[in-house]
């Protein structure tokens, strides 16, 4: 016998076909809309048409005449519900502002879709014929939409707090005092950028949609909602509500996309809830697609000011920014959060000394509450350091990519304790850049330039970069605890092998696009030696996962996935002991390899773990003191941040006539440390870049000045088709995590944070001949043809 | 997405469709393929009383070669249109407009007929039959009669079509050879165009109309003119906007409608005289 014989086959790194898909493929996934609930009652939310408003009078007379109308209750109905107002899980600062938020607004509201009333009916037409019924008398106020209008707290929102600022977080680091404005003095070169992180609307393809189950007797209730959170729902909701947390089930069942949007505790889960008790019944609660763009939280929405210092080489020497932040009408779940996410990514992926100086300001407005969405706070924070270091490189006049390399941190000074006292734990960031530059053929585009951009052309092209760290995998526990987050960091698996040695694993991430399901049966099986289909994996359901802190920020595989390879080791080990017992030997005689285990140098004294399964399961031999059944519990808190990184790099043509942008050619380089599953890291990059590009080129919720919402539906909110975003190209460097026994980094996020600046700065660079040094996102053809139109006719109208 | 109540009757003939109109009057509307009207009434902007559903009329749905003429059914859909030999050897810029409207799936069900009588300014058959000099036949109680598209058109979403009136055919002049072009400028390919231009173009002889330039589909008879009287395609494309006064909206500024419009119609007009 040879080694290699004994070599396990690897199933981890293979592109295994998601097992997810067959059944979302053919219809038969069940989404929350489609479970079959009998008697559930329908609800509906009567939504203010004013973005702030004093609520008058609210007549339901007429309303509740209608056929199949249960009851209607206002706020002020249904205020002794709420043991306490909507949860904030993340008071960044001691003296943060947060005001009462409740299910339904009481009488006054602050944005256009806040909850006015709530209908009940016995079935969906009649709770939507019930909305037009109802008469609500306004008195409309003047709106606050604009942040630095609200700054300026001419118009104070919620004037019990008596300003509009929630919280000013200041993130100074400076070698010794006053040395950031020094570096600036000193500095052979400045730049001072602005730039408008618009609203996005995540848009998941399924909007959300809740039942709310009570049970007859005892007080126990299920929810069923369409979230990324059913463990945090779960504390959230028994809280707010004043149910003791035990009788709160939490399921989420096919979850068609969230984008940080269903990483909510959202009024409709609670008022289902309520009601349901009240009614003893059922309540069912459906998203219509433009309540969605008004009711469920929006992304983004920062005014970013960026200044960096640099030496004669464009060595980066100071960081300073300042940020405010929207906030919208209220503060959800982890609002206030999101800026601070991004505030240790203004130095991206550079070599800085200590000599940054970060402030954010978040202030309140009267739209929609803002969230997580996709990256949440760091694609505005590289988009703010790429967009600067290309400021910086037209400034020296030098390619902006020799720029970055005299400034990336380079790959002998990893492990990287960086200016805010995080460790970098790896990275190659020139390796990946090259590698992008070669897949773009840099040099072959930089000629064809040269030929194409001369005076007069219509059609110009240019080429734009970005590279990017991304601080993820949230998150160790300690470093939340640092910055005011209310919970942990930690993720939580069991494995399980059954009698029969199938393999079960308990899960408290929870799916909602990604294929953990897949991801998580090939960690498992790699680990035991079983084959991926027979490892089932179970999930978001807090009665069978009781544990567990969900999916979000990149967070799934380098802490969940840790978690069940954790746990696989722990049942390993029992085994062991089991095989030991068995084969009559020390444990540390024993090998595992292939499942099965076997004598070191006497490879005939050999156990399956099949056999020590059933053997575990029968418990009719087993050693003193130990338990029956083979299964294990870890809960995994991860020691660091895991830090992907990568660098995308676009080509496009600009129809200078028109304004209209075509990218021609997309390269995402991306390092995600070790790969479970190729297919599933490419579907990620190719769904993330397709959303930096969105927010680059297409997507803005618009508002009018009174508040409105102008883009309340997919003809006027443009998220782009397949059609109309070009092949992305995926290339990658393996850079494995030192911190995690996988290597994984997570994927999420990473081509949402890489695409944005990569598009504006190819814009950028094919109209520079023109004079063009700015442009706004989105860049639509309007947006594009008018900065040319702005830059050539030399500062006249 | 859940309509107002209304009521619902299915005509199998076009006499009967009439007949069910002239009893329902105004507060009666017209289902064929429903991509416009539809959506209108999931969102409640639109509550007809009555919808009289000319999906299943026979006889409505075909393309045939009438000598001068192509005589196109009303509810022939679009994907016919495109795809239609007939439509390509003699009014080949209607097809390609065809295939511009929406997706596959909108081409398979909307009819040409529908999107001419819902008269929207921004869609693209409405301008493109107004650009080939295309006639409207409409039958009402008394029978039928003949409009001129470029009488039909009356406002946003208005047309020259009586309560009790039905489209039932177009009817487009074969093009003869003539070059053409069909521009749309979008953000999305399966949106509406932001500007959309037909045009055709033989020996200092023009059409040119305009989509989404105005509260009806706009016949640039200027640049027409100034074609036939031997002006250069640029100096023609640039009195695009003489007949039009486009809408702002999200997308595009009244002044850069002007715009696209003049540089569309410069393209197409040279495209159309290749």
């Amino acid at each position: 016998m040879t080694i290699t014989e004994n070599k396990p086959t690897s199933v981890i790194g293979t592109r295994l076909l998601r097992r997810e898909d067959p059944p979302l493929l053919t219809g038969e996934a069940k989404f929350t809309n489609d479970l079959n609930i009998p008697g559930a009652l329908h609800l509906s939310v009567l939504r203010s048409p004013y973005a702030h408003a004093k609520i008058k009078s609210i007549d339901v007379s007429a309303a509740l005449k209608i056929a199949g109308v249960i009851a209607i209750y206002t706020g002020k109905d249904l205020q002794s519900s709420w043991a306490s107002p909507m949860p904030c899980a993340w008071p960044v600062t001691a003296d943060m502002k947060n005001p009462a938020h409740y299910p339904l607004a009481i009488d006054k509201v602050n944005y256009v879709g806040d909850g006015v009333a709530a209908i009940l009916a016995t079935n969906e037409v009649a709770s939507r014929d019930a909305l037009d019924a109802i008469d609500v008398q306004y008195e409309p106020l003047k709106a606050v939409v604009d942040l630095e209008d609200s700054l300026s707290d001419k118009n104070v929102i919620h004037t019990e707090l008596g300003t509009n600022k929630s919280y000013t977080w200041p993130l100074l680091v400076e070698e010794t005092p006053g040395c950031v404005e020094e570096a600036f003095k000193k500095a052979k070169y400045k730049v001072k950028e602005r730039y408008v992180q618009q609203r996005l609307i995540p848009m998941a393809m399924e909007p959300r949609a809740i039942v709310a189950v009570p049970q007859p007797f005892g007080g126990d209730i299920t929810l069923y909602s369409s979230t990324q959170i059913p463990h945090i729902l779960k504390v959230m909701t028994a809280l707010t509500l004043g149910i003791p947390e035990q009788q709160v089930r939490v399921v989420a069942p096919s979850v068609g996309g969230g984008f940080g949007s269903k990483l909510d505790v959202y009024a409709e889960e609670l008022l289902c809830m309520a009601l349901s008790r009240k009614h003893n019944a059922p309540v069912r609660w459906v998203e219509e697609r433009s309540e969605n763009t008004q009711a469920t939280i929006q992304g983004r929405g920062q005014i970013q000011h960026v200044e960096l210092a640099a030496d004669e080489n464009g060595k980066i020497t100071a960081v300073r920014v300042r940020i405010v932040g929207d906030m919208g009408a209220y503060l959800q779940l982890v609002t206030p959060g999101v800026p601070l996410l991004g505030a240790f990514l203004y130095a991206g992926v550079y070599d800085i000394p200590k000599a940054y100086d970060f402030e954010c300001t978040s202030v309140f407005t009267n739209l929609t509450p803002t969230d997580a969405y996709r990256g949440a706070g760091r694609p505005e924070a590289t988009y703010a350091i790429e967009m600067a270091m290309e400021a910086l490189a037209r400034a020296m006049k030098i390619d902006s990519f020799e720029l970055r390399k005299r400034n990336y941190i380079k790959k002998e000074q990893f492990p990287y304790v960086a200016f805010s006292g995080l460790t970098y734990d790896s990275g190659d960031h020139l390796l990946a850049a090259e590698k992008a530059a070669k897949m773009t053929d840099l040099a072959g585009v930089r000629a064809q330039q040269k030929k194409q951009n001369v005076p007069g052309a219509t059609k110009l092209l240019g080429l734009g970069m970005s590279s990017y760290f991304e601080m993820c995998g949230l998150a160790p526990s300690r470093v939340l605890a640092s910055l005011n987050y209310s919970a942990g960091g930690w993720e939580a698996a069991t494995v399980r092998v059954l009698p029969t040695n199938k393999v079960q694993v308990i899960t408290g991430t929870s799916p909602h696009g990604q294929g953990h399901e897949t991801s998580w049966a090939m960690i498992a099986a790699e680990k035991l030696g079983v084959a991926p289909e027979d490892v089932d994996v179970l999930h978001s359901d807090t009665a069978i996962s009781a544990l567990g802190l969900d999916t979000y920020g990149s967070r799934s595989l380098p802490v969940g996935g840790v978690a069940i390879a954790l746990a696989c080791d722990k049942v390993i080990e029992k085994a062991k002991t089991i095989a030991a017992h068995q084969l009559e030997c020390a444990t540390e005689d024993l090998q595992f390899a292939n499942g099965t285990f076997s004598v070191k140098g006497s490879p005939d004294r050999a156990l399956p773990l099949a056999a020590i399964a059933f053997g575990a399961f029968t418990a009719h031999n087993l050693p003193e003191g130990c338990e029956p059944n083979l299964e294990a519990q870890v809960s995994y808190d991860p020691p660091n941040f895991s830090w992907p990184f990568g660098t995308h790099m676009c080509v496009v043509e600009v129809d200078t006539e028109t304004g209209a942008v075509e990218i021609l050619k997309y390269i995402a380089v991306d390092d995600c440390g070790n790969q479970i599953n190729p297919l599933i890291v490419e579907g990620q990059v190719h769904g993330g870049v397709v959303q930096g590009i969105a927010q680059a080129l297409f997507e803005e919720a618009v508002y009018d000045e009174d508040g409105n919402l102008k883009s309340s539906n997919l003809a006027e909110y443009l998220v782009p088709a397949a059609c109309d975003v070009p092949s992305i190209t995926t290339g990658h460097t393996i850079t494995p995590s030192p911190t995690n026994q996988l290597g994984v980094k997570g994927i999420g996020e990473a081509g949402t944070i890489g695409a944005a600046p990569t598009v504006i700065s190819a814009i950028i660079d094919a109209l520079s001949g023109l004079g063009v040094t700015t442009m706004a996102m989105p860049a639509s053809p309007q947006t594009v043809w008018k900065t040319i139109q702005a830059a050539t006719s030399g500062g006249k109208k | 997405m859940i309509p107002a109540a209304f009521e619902y009757k299915r005509a199998t003939s076009a006499a009967e469709a009439i007949s069910l109109v002239s009893q329902y009057g105004s507060d009666a509307k017209f289902l064929a393929g429903g991509h416009s009207l539809l959506p209108l009434m999931k969102l409640r902007l639109a509550q007809p009383a009555m919808l009289i559903d000319i999906g299943r009329v026979k006889d409505l749905s075909y393309i045939k070669d009438a000598g001068s003429h192509l005589a196109i059914g009303a509810l022939t859909r679009h994907m016919d249109v495109e795809t239609s030999k007939v439509v390509h050897e003699h009014a080949p810029l209607l097809a390609k407009a065809a295939s511009h409207v929406g997706d596959s799936q909108v081409r398979h069900r909307g009819t040409i007929g529908g999107s001419i009588a819902h008269a929207d300014p921004a869609s693209d058959l409405p301008a493109t039959t107004l650009a080939l000099g295309a006639t409207y036949i409409v039958q009402g109680p008394k029978g039928q009669r003949e409009i001129a598209a470029s009488n039909f058109y009356k406002g946003f979403l208005e047309s020259d079509l009586a309560a009790d009136e039905m489209l039932v055919e177009i009817r487009v002049p074969k093009m003869q050879g003539a070059g053409w072009s069909f521009q749309k400028f979008n953000r999305r390919a399966q949106d509406w165009a932001i500007v959309g231009v037909a045009a055709w173009h033989r020996k200092g002889e023009a059409g040119v109309a305009l989509v989404n330039m105005g509260s009806t589909p706009i016949l640039a008879t200027s640049v027409a003119n100034a074609i036939a009287k031997g002006a250069s395609i640029s100096d023609a494309a640039a009195l695009a906007s003489n007949e039009a006064d486009p809408q702002s909206d999200l997308n595009a500024s009244s002044d850069y409608r002007k715009h696209l419009a003049s540089v569309l119609v410069r393209r197409a007009l040279e495209a159309a005289s290749k």
